[in-house]
């Protein structure tokens, strides 16, 4: 059989009937016009001996899950998309069956026991799905229903709800944020009231990610009556109990592959032993869990953003208005450049607030700022970014416009733009006291 | 039976990467580029773990020859259940003008020290597509081969082999110890979980020279030039089976 050059080699793994399932992107290994050879999004040396934080573990971690991404996730993303929801059991236990879900949880839970520089590790690797919605609920899976459980939580709730969990046989939400109360989360209203040796909660919680899918919630309530922080709870809630309903699907703009649910409690009762650590602390557990959520949401969103940078590098270098590339517009790659750069600066906080949070140190006012940055600069990027591409930005076959979309939610959800400049602005002792 | 098996692993630039010749047309450019294992190689060290995992082997050796970087090459084999690596250590010119005969005459000489009961390599490396080296390995052993192969299965001292050949599928019999190489359907290679790549840290991997297996990895190949194929010209279009005809007999082709 004589094939030819370069097309040989990846024209055997074409036929092969399930080999790598490539994402158009790739397609065959091509030769370049005069282009670098460093592969899209190649920012940060390669090895392991130089980076800030990152070992060849780290980058080992990275290359198993982006074959998994390539193979098992980025194929079906156009598909989860439209229909509006994506497979989260089968998902969750591919990843939570090569030991992705638990990286910093306890071993003892099925966890790796490792720091939080390898949750890190794997959200920025996420950022190599071909959607936002994805990595956002598994991200709620793996750092954020669960950090106060496998802290505080006893050990009999971590055999029912963490151990599963990591294992990716039970799919997790979180109940934080209701229908009157998003950012000012000590005014939530979701009551559970003591009777006998059950809680009875009555209420309802609103943008539960995962919400339509899940087998138990970490159930933010107000637990007592008395001051707004120290009255609530964190309880670990089985989604299948008499009184819980899932009211409705709910349409966003953007993370369509996400289930968001509305979910009403009537009168649903759950034993006291699910409260996680301490009744009245639960107010205190969640903003405890807030840092790593914020600082897994900007790992996650930074990929992305040097994947849009380069695929509209990639395009525009291909388009041509009046007689030459795009690209070469200086408007244009200075723009790039610029975007680039604020991309750089982000990841440097990232890792300054990453190395210091493993060493222990409180990165309360860091991770805000990274939080906040990312919000923004993913608005401008993917604005910039879509102006670009043109009318073709503007059509739903093209990635920039899906993440133009999923990245409006980044100053929105996880912490406000606005609470975390009220956070910033505290630690900066510039908030009038009480 | 020693139920050793002795995998080789190569690093080659990663499958994705967009190749580039270098401007004094000597080779490609390979600094700063995206590396990974050869895919019929991992193909070939999951064909091997998955003969642990059913006992039919004891130990899995992963082999591979090359530069410091190499050793990154081994550790991915590790994670994927690999017990021990080797790292034969060719750098610099010599590394460029690695071949299939000189791999071959390392790997013989480690299998003949390891007393491995198989060799399993890729049937080819995607850089230089050469499917050599398993079958020079086997001759330098005077060891029987069974090269493409889709499907393996060890009955006592003798191997089963199911071989991809243009006619379609090929069943052989051959004795133990042998050389076999990998096609693409043999396996889907497993992901390496995250457990495994942590465990992967604490395995051993030997690191030595070609010299101290007794190889001399001189070359007598000289590369006098790498070219980008031609570009690929635009088509023609016409309208009837005529002027199809007239177009084809103008050029030459009919």
């Amino acid at each position: 059989m004589a094939l030819r050059g370069g097309a040989s080699r990846l024209n055997s793994l074409f036929t092969s009937r399930r080999f790598y399932k490539f994402t158009p992107r790739i397609g065959v290994r091509g030769l370049s016009e005069n282009v670098t050879s460093k592969p899209a999004a190649a920012s940060g040396p390669e090895t392991a001996a130089d980076h800030l934080i990152y070992t060849q573990e780290h980058f080992a971690l990275k290359e198993s899950l982006r074959k998994i991404i390539d193979q098992e996730i980025n194929p079906h993303v156009d598909e989860w998309e439209a229909q509006g929801t994506f497979p989260a059991h089968r998902i969750f236990k591919l990843l939570g069956s090569a030991g992705f879900l638990g990286v910093n949880k306890p071993v003892e839970y099925g966890g790796m026991g490792l720091d939080f520089s390898y949750s890190v590790a794997v959200a920025e690797e996420l950022g190599n799905v071909r959607c936002g919605g994805v990595p956002m609920a598994i991200g709620v899976q793996c750092d954020m229903a669960t950090p106060a459980l496998a802290r505080f939580g006893s050990a009999e709730l971590k055999d029912e709800f963490l151990l599963p969990t990591i294992m990716g046989d039970k799919v997790a939400c979180l109940g934080v944020s209701e229908v009157g109360a998003g950012s000012d989360v000590s005014s939530i209203m979701t009551k559970a009231v003591r009777k006998g040796d059950e809680y009875v909660i009555n209420g309802g919680k609103m943008w539960t990610t995962n919400g339509t899918q899940a087998d138990w919630m970490c159930l933010l309530a107000n637990t007592s009556d008395g001051p707004p922080h120290k009255n609530k709870s964190l309880i670990c809630l089985p989604m299948n109990l008499p009184g819980v309903h899932v009211a409705r699907k709910i349409d966003k703009l953007g993370m369509w592959s996400s289930d968001t649910a509305e979910v009403f409690f009537d009168d649903v009762r759950v034993p006291c032993e699910n409260v996680i650590g301490q009744e009245g602390m639960g107010f205190t557990y969640q903003m405890l869990q807030f840092q790593e959520e914020r600082l897994w949401a900007v790992a996650n969103v930074l990929t992305t953003m040097d994947n849009i940078i380069q695929e509209t590098i990639q395009y525009t270098r291909q388009r041509k208005i009046f007689k030459q590339p795009v690209l070469y517009h200086q408007a244009v790659h200075f723009r790039l450049a610029e975007l680039q750069t604020e991309v750089e600066l982000l990841r440097s906080l990232l890792y300054r607030a990453t190395a210091l949070y493993i060493k222990g140190n409180d990165v309360t006012k860091l991770a805000s700022m990274a939080k906040l940055k990312a919000g923004r600069l993913a608005r401008e990027l993917s604005d910039s970014c879509l102006q670009y591409w043109g009318g073709m930005g503007f059509t739903s076959d093209v990635q920039v416009s899906r993440f133009y979309r999923d990245s409006r939610l980044l100053s929105i959800g996880a912490g406000a733009d606005e609470v975390m400049l009220g956070i910033i602005s505290k630690y900066m002792d510039m908030v009038p006291k009480k | 039976m020693s139920g050793r098996v002795l995998v080789g692993v190569k690093r080659v630039i990663d499958y994705a990467v967009k190749i580039r010749v270098k401007p004094d047309n000597s080779g490609v450019v390979t600094d700063g580029v995206k590396h990974s294992m050869n895919p019929f190689c991992e193909i070939a060290v999951e064909e091997a773990v998955k003969l642990k995992e059913k006992k039919l082997i004891k130990e899995v050796v992963a082999v591979s020859c090359g530069p410091q970087q190499s050793q990154e090459t081994i550790r991915t084999a590790l994670a994927m259940g690999a017990d021990r690596g080797i790292h034969v250590e060719v750098s610099g010119k010599d590394y460029e003008a690695l071949g299939p005969l000189q791999v071959s005459k390392i790997l013989a000489a480690l299998a003949k020290k390891e007393e491995a009961q198989l060799v399993i390599l890729g049937k080819q490396a995607i850089d230089d597509d050469c499917n050599q080296t398993g079958q020079m390995t086997a001759a330098l052993l005077d060891w029987p081969q069974g090269t493409f192969a889709s499907e393996v299965s060890l009955e006592g001292d003798k191997v089963k082999v199911v071989r991809e050949i243009d006619g379609g599928l090929e069943t052989i019999k051959i004795n133990t110890p042998a050389v076999l190489t990998a096609d693409l359907r043999l396996n889907t290679p497993r992901y390496a979980t995250l457990p495994n790549i942590m465990k992967a840290k604490k395995k051993k991997v030997v690191n030595m020279k070609p010299a101290d297996l007794g190889v001399d990895v001189a070359t007598r190949l000289e590369v006098l030039r790498v070219d980008e194929p031609p570009q690929r010209q635009a088509g023609v279009k016409v309208e009837t089976v005529e002027d199809l005809v007239g177009k084809l007999k103008e050029t030459g082709r009919i």
